[in-house]
């Protein structure tokens, strides 16, 4: 190879070289749209979610679903009728006795939506939200009510919503992933969460929820190893590339084109991820709506990365806060997790909004269960155990009514009762808003058609615009 | 990501490659029909009689009689449903959301009609019988023959035979997950006996290397990781059974032996060490040591996923849908489900975990401490390791079917163990039947699925595909094979062999058909390769891409056996494990350079160098890998501490080892990383970069010390630092490269 031009032709940018025609298969195969839901199943909402995870289960009791009788039965034996067959955590074989809201509520907004002091940030933004109070599901200990949540099943293996709407939908952004996680630092000692809950199961693994971190590389190895700086990076980069086109003139093998696309994705994930990370350029009122001045890895920071990802075309965006399993301590607990949550959460919706992002942005704030409307008396005073026959999550934005509330629990909150809401009809509402149709959504795996929702789910439509 | 290849594309597919005219072709019900009426119609009109629509059932003749006039189609009711364009009338039904059947498996349905619908047992089902090898004129042997027959039936000519440094490549990979050294190619090439691929086949089957790679595929299947899965993720003590698994590989254990050590190992008369350790498999799935957890639901779902591993390891059938309701799509009843689980309601351990301290790793008796047998041939005074076994109790749990699968529900009917009702079945003479009965039975000659599930994965193996696609289901909704009699005379040999995982082995890549070469450009009337007509290129596997860079730099440390190792891992990836918390702790010298296969399986948060190349975090069987084409591949290849570590002493080598000139020296590396020498071109571009980064690096000695000090293997002594940087971008640029990550 004498000729300097064709090293210059190898070495330049793969568009350049093997024409917009040849890369347009490697891209819709990749990262650049390309679902498999097109054209979308119907008109859609919301083009892109974040789902806040209140993991550890947050109590419905002191935030969202006011109820007055258990006051009045503070200390009192719970009525058996409640509980007879019910699976239980950590009380079995307990007594159990009723305990009554920790928390004054108050009518907010022109709704008059019933929210707690515990989230006065939410408060303000009452009529911006629809509350749901009839959320149920199957499993009452965190790791597999979290699986369930997010991927519809306690058995491992399944993908994760996110990964569904990555599939379904494909990426907008050519320079991130489509589906990112993060979890949060600070507050009380938290539970774990498994890389499970973003898993891709048996959809590829390019579908995985891609998780950022405040400490370290924000991406696992997006940063050059040390001594390689950018231009030497660039350089391998371009001579892989030039030598894996040889390979590719040899072969003809698409698969290889798919590897050159792949490292120019990396390349670009190197450049854009740092500066996503870096809030220099954000004006001081929206770190203060925040509340935040850097990624520290606090909820607040996450919350404020979501909307930059969000912006930038990410699909998908779930932040972890991983406090809320109050089975003592609930009023001294409810007080650091609300203090780091509510203020960024409702940043977030107010965030959006202003930038007219949160009508095609759908919000989801909740835990993988509540909690029991009976006393556990672990150490540091009032506690509730897991719950999962009734609990409370917020949805905004998206086309979901603000000021609404949605469904009813039972006089002591036991049972959710009215318009039942259950974690299927949860996702089939989400890909409903995102207009795909969640009975169509399916994939061929181990035998047989799955679907997020497997075969239930029905879309809440009275929550819908 | 590949589109699912719909299922009337590929009989089309078929109807072009046969010749013969269609109307006279004879359909075959197990390859055509019955996987059309699986998928389109058993979810309302199959076993399940829970779900079942209009009384109807199509999974069994005598019921779908009522709607099948054999030999007079117009009369068929179950054709004219399919085939109505009344949407009101057209079956399946829209609200179904199955695929309409089409104008070609209408005409399908319509000649078996004609051809008098008839009905074969599931082929998966009936027992294994030795087929006839068909006569085919210049065929190696068996393989060939079956394979040659179809091909020439379908008027395709196979690829020629790869040439001699792609087949040496592709054995030493295939068989042992390493790249043969420059040597290895030389001596193959070079040798000029008749047998020499016979002798580098059998070189590479005796190596240790060899059962490593095995031990890789059989501990996905039987979800082998260090950790306990739920929750806390704590580790659990387990690692001598992977010392079980490799021995067995080694020392080429024979398949049934292997099934019943480990399955009941423990019942076993005076059961040996090694025999106990086995027994860990039945311990080695997923538990909790969440607060919260009820013993009674806890010990339900450890039940449910040893009968979902025991039918994907030995039976390739799903039979988790039985937990809940009968199958819709195999016969597999619910109650099937249920006493398949009270064969492991012997198993001594707890639903929970109450009152053991929240500490990793955790107790989860009962436990043992074992030198294992590789311990020992190491020599020395090795440590006793801890390791979980079997036990029995002496009265085994109460087992009741679960109506819903629901645990709360006492009100099912009790149940003891049995093979599932449509299968051959295990005679006790009034004893209960026991985990040792379960082995034999899995095992004997009249088990229909377990020889054929395993030689389909060891062809999958080694061609990229299956001879039947599925590999986790030989049920009504996997692949019908497409060399039937192939797969059976596979699993006869490999039955009547006794059960030799070698044999097997050796016997497929003796064959041409996987000498083959192999071709990214499809053939168009076969793109599946369902003919196997060429080689397939795969990407390699996870352990294979690191174990390669680990080879091919020098730094690989072979040392059989042994507790798992820690190598470098991004700081702070377990920060969200918790109960107790986590600090990873890497290890020191060699153990850093040990193979993959005896990485730390943390299951909640797996490698990120292993995860980016799809490894599974083992939490439920799996059979074939996913294999991606990410970004998170390239970062991890490009910048993960480990693959730099491995280029700069491998660039260190180049400079000492890879002659005088920088020609010879990019040459050597080309030889030790890809089996051949650089063209002009690639040496051009190689050379280009040497020199471009020697200026560079001239200009920043921090930065050139920087690089070649990364990781914590010794620093190079006395080479000029700058230019051992320039190659280091050179090594790490031919460790990227797609050429190595692949099957030729």
């Amino acid at each position: 190879m004498k000729d300097p031009s064709r090293r210059e032709f190898l070495r330049g940018s793969a568009g350049a070289m093997l024409g917009a025609s040849a890369f347009r298969g490697v891209f819709d195969n990749g990262h650049d749209g390309g679902g498999v839901v097109s054209p979308l199943h119907h008109r859609p909402r919301a083009k892109r979610v974040v789902f806040l995870c209140m993991a550890g289960g947050p109590s419905q009791l002191e935030t969202l679903d006011y109820k007055p009788k258990l006051a009045a039965m503070d200390g009192k034996p719970m009525p058996a009728s409640f509980t007879a067959g019910q699976p239980i955590a950590q009380l079995q074989g307990h007594k159990l006795r009723c305990l009554g809201p920790q928390a004054k509520f108050r009518r907010c907004g022109d709704s008059g939506q019933e929210i707690s002091d515990y989230l006065p940030f939410l408060q303000g933004i009452a009529d911006r939200i629809c509350i749901v109070r009839s959320l149920k599901t199957t499993q009452i200990n965190h790791d597999p009510a979290h699986t369930v949540m997010n991927t519809g099943t306690s058995i491992s293996g399944r993908p994760s919503m996110g990964s569904w709407v990555q599939y379904a939908l494909g990426s907008e952004s050519s320079s991130l992933p489509g589906f990112v996680v993060m979890s949060s630092v600070g507050g009380r000692n938290p539970q774990p969460i498994a890389a499970r809950q973003w898993a891709a199961g048996f959809l590829p693994s390019r579908f995985q929820g891609v998780e950022f971190y405040s400490h370290g590389d924000p991406v696992h190895y997006v940063t050059n190893s040390a001594g390689v700086g950018d231009a030497e990076q660039d350089d391998v980069v371009a001579t892989i590339r030039a030598l894996d086109r040889l390979e590719y003139e040899r072969s003809r093998d698409p698969e290889t084109l798919s590897r050159i696309a792949q490292y120019e994705l990396a390349r670009r994930m190197q450049d854009s991820i740092p500066e996503l990370m870096n809030f220099a350029d954000e004006p001081e009122h929206v770190r203060a709506l925040y509340g935040v001045d850097r990624a520290d890895g606090s909820f607040a920071a996450n919350c404020l990365v979501a909307r930059r990802l969000l912006e930038r075309g990410v699909r998908f965006v779930q932040l972890y806060h991983r406090g809320w399993d109050h089975h003592g301590g609930l009023n001294k607990f409810m007080g650091v997790c609300s203090r780091l949550c509510d203020r960024p959460s409702a940043a977030l919706v107010a965030d959006l909004a202003q930038r007219g992002m949160l009508e095609d942005t759908l919000v989801v704030w909740g835990g993988e269960f509540g909690r029991t409307p009976m006393f556990q008396g672990n150490k540091g005073g009032a506690g509730r155990d897991h719950h999962i026959a009734g609990f409370s999550m917020w949805l905004a934005g998206g086309g979901v009514q603000g000021g609404l509330t949605h469904g009813a629990t039972d006089e002591l909150g036991y049972h959710a009762v009215e318009d039942v809401v259950e974690v299927h009809d949860l996702h089939a509402t989400i890909l409903y808003t995102l207009g795909i149709d969640h009975e169509r959504l399916t994939i061929r795996a181990q035998g047989r058609d799955h679907r997020l929702t497997d075969v239930h789910g029905h879309v809440v439509h009275p929550i819908l615009e | 990501m590949i589109p699912p290849v719909s299922r009337s594309r590929v009989v089309a597919a078929l109807a072009v490659l046969t010749a013969a005219p269609i109307a006279a072709q004879r359909v075959s019900f197990s390859r055509e029909i019955r996987p059309l009426l699986s998928d389109r119609c058993f979810l309302c009109h199959g076993p399940d009689a829970s779900s079942r629509e209009a009384d109807l059932r199509l999974d069994r003749r005598a019921d779908a009689l009522e709607v099948l006039s054999p030999g007079i189609p117009d009369e068929s009711e179950l054709l004219r449903r399919v085939g109505a364009s009344d949407p009101d009338e057209r079956m399946p039904p829209t609200d179904a959301h199955r695929r309409p059947v089409s104008t070609e498996e209408l005409g399908l349905l319509r000649r078996w009609i004609d051809q008098g619908a008839p009905y074969e047992g599931h082929w998966a089902y009936r027992p294994v019988v030795r087929p006839q090898v068909p006569a085919h004129e210049a065929a190696r042997g068996p393989i060939d023959a079956f394979l040659g027959a179809a091909q020439a039936a379908a008027s395709v000519r196979p690829m020629p035979l790869a040439d001699d440094v792609t087949l040496v490549r592709r054995l030493s990979i295939d068989l042992c997950g390493l790249p043969p050294t420059p040597e290895d190619v030389a001596t193959f090439v070079e040798d000029r006996r008749p047998d020499r691929y016979e002798r580098l086949v059998d070189r590479l089957l005796a190596s240790p290397r060899h059962a490593e790679r095995m031990a890789v595929h059989w501990l996905d299947l039987v979800r082998f990781a260090d950790t306990v899965g739920y929750h806390g993720d704590q580790e659990h003590h387990i690692s001598p059974y992977r010392d079980y698994v490799l021995r067995a590989f080694r020392d080429n254990l024979p398949f049934d032996r292997f099934t019943r050590e480990q399955l009941a190992g423990d019942l076993l008369p005076n059961p040996t060490v090694e025999q106990r350790t086995a027994s860990g498999y039945n311990r080695v799935l997923q538990t909790s040591h969440e607060g919260g957890v009820q013993p009674k639901e806890y010990l339900a779902k450890y039940a449910s996923d040893r009968v979902r591993n025991l039918g994907a390891v030995w039976l390739g059938a799903t039979t988790g849908c039985a937990e809940c309701h009968d199958h819709k799509f195999d016969p597999i009843s619910q109650r099937d489900f249920y006493a398949l689980a009270a064969f492991f309601a012997d198993i001594e351990e707890k639903g929970d975990f109450k009152g053991a301290p929240n500490s990793s790793p955790t107790v989860r008796k009962p436990e043992i401490d074992v030198v294992t047998e590789l311990d020992r041939e190491r020599g020395g005074e090795p440590k006793p390791r801890r390791t979980m076994v079997t036990m029995a109790r002496a009265e085994p749990r109460t087992v009741r079917v679960l109506p819903r699968g629901n645990w709360l529900d006492d009100s099912g009917e009790i149940v003891q163990p049995a093979a599932p009702h449509f299968l051959p079945q295990i005679r006790t003479e009034g004893r209960r039947a026991d985990r040792l009965d379960l082995a034999a039975w899995l095992t004997s000659a009249d088990n229909p699925l377990t020889a054929r599930v395993f030689v389909n994965r060891i062809w999958n193996m080694l061609f990229g595909r299956g001879l039947s696609k599925v590999l986790d289901d030989l049920g009504a909704q996997g692949e019908p094979p497409t060399h039937p009699e192939l797969l059976e005379w596979l699993a006869v040999e490999f039955i009547e062999s006794g059960w030799d995982v070698r044999a097997l082995l050796r016997r497929i890549v003796l064959s041409d058909a996987y000498r083959r070469a192999s071709s990214a450009d499809a053939d168009s009337r076969d793109p599946d390769n369902r003919l196997f007509a060429r080689q397939t290129r795969v990407r390699w596997p996870a352990e294979v891409v690191r174990d390669s860079a680990l080879a091919i730099s020098g730094l690989l440390v072979h040392r059989f056996g042994g507790p798992s190792v820690k190598p470098y891992q991004p700081a702070g990836y377990y920060a969200h494990l918790n109960f107790p918390k986590r600090r990873y702790k890497r290890d020191k010298g060699e153990a850093l350079y040990r193979r993959s296969v005896y990485v730390h399986w943390q299951r909640q948060f797996l490698h990120p160098v292993l995860r980016a190349f799809d490894a599974p975090t083992r939490e439920e069987c799996v059979a074939k890998r996913v294999v991606s084409n990410s970004p998170a591949a390239a970062l991890a290849l490009l910048n993960a501490p480990e693959f730099v570590e491995c280029a700069r002493v491998f660039a260190a080598r180049a400079l000492r080892e890879g002659g005088e000139d920088a020609s010879s020296r990019v040459a050597w590396l080309w030889r030790q990383a890809l089996s051949r020498d650089p063209s002009e071109e690639e040496c051009e571009l190689a050379l280009d970069l040497v020199e471009r980064h020697q200026v560079r690096y001239r200009d920043d000695p921090d930065a050139a010390a920087k690089l070649v000090a990364t990781g914590a293997f010794a620093p190079a002594e006395g080479l000029d630092v700058a230019e051992h940087a320039a190659w280091t971008s050179v090594a790490r640029v031919v460790l990227n490269l797609d050429e190595g990550l692949r099957r030729r």
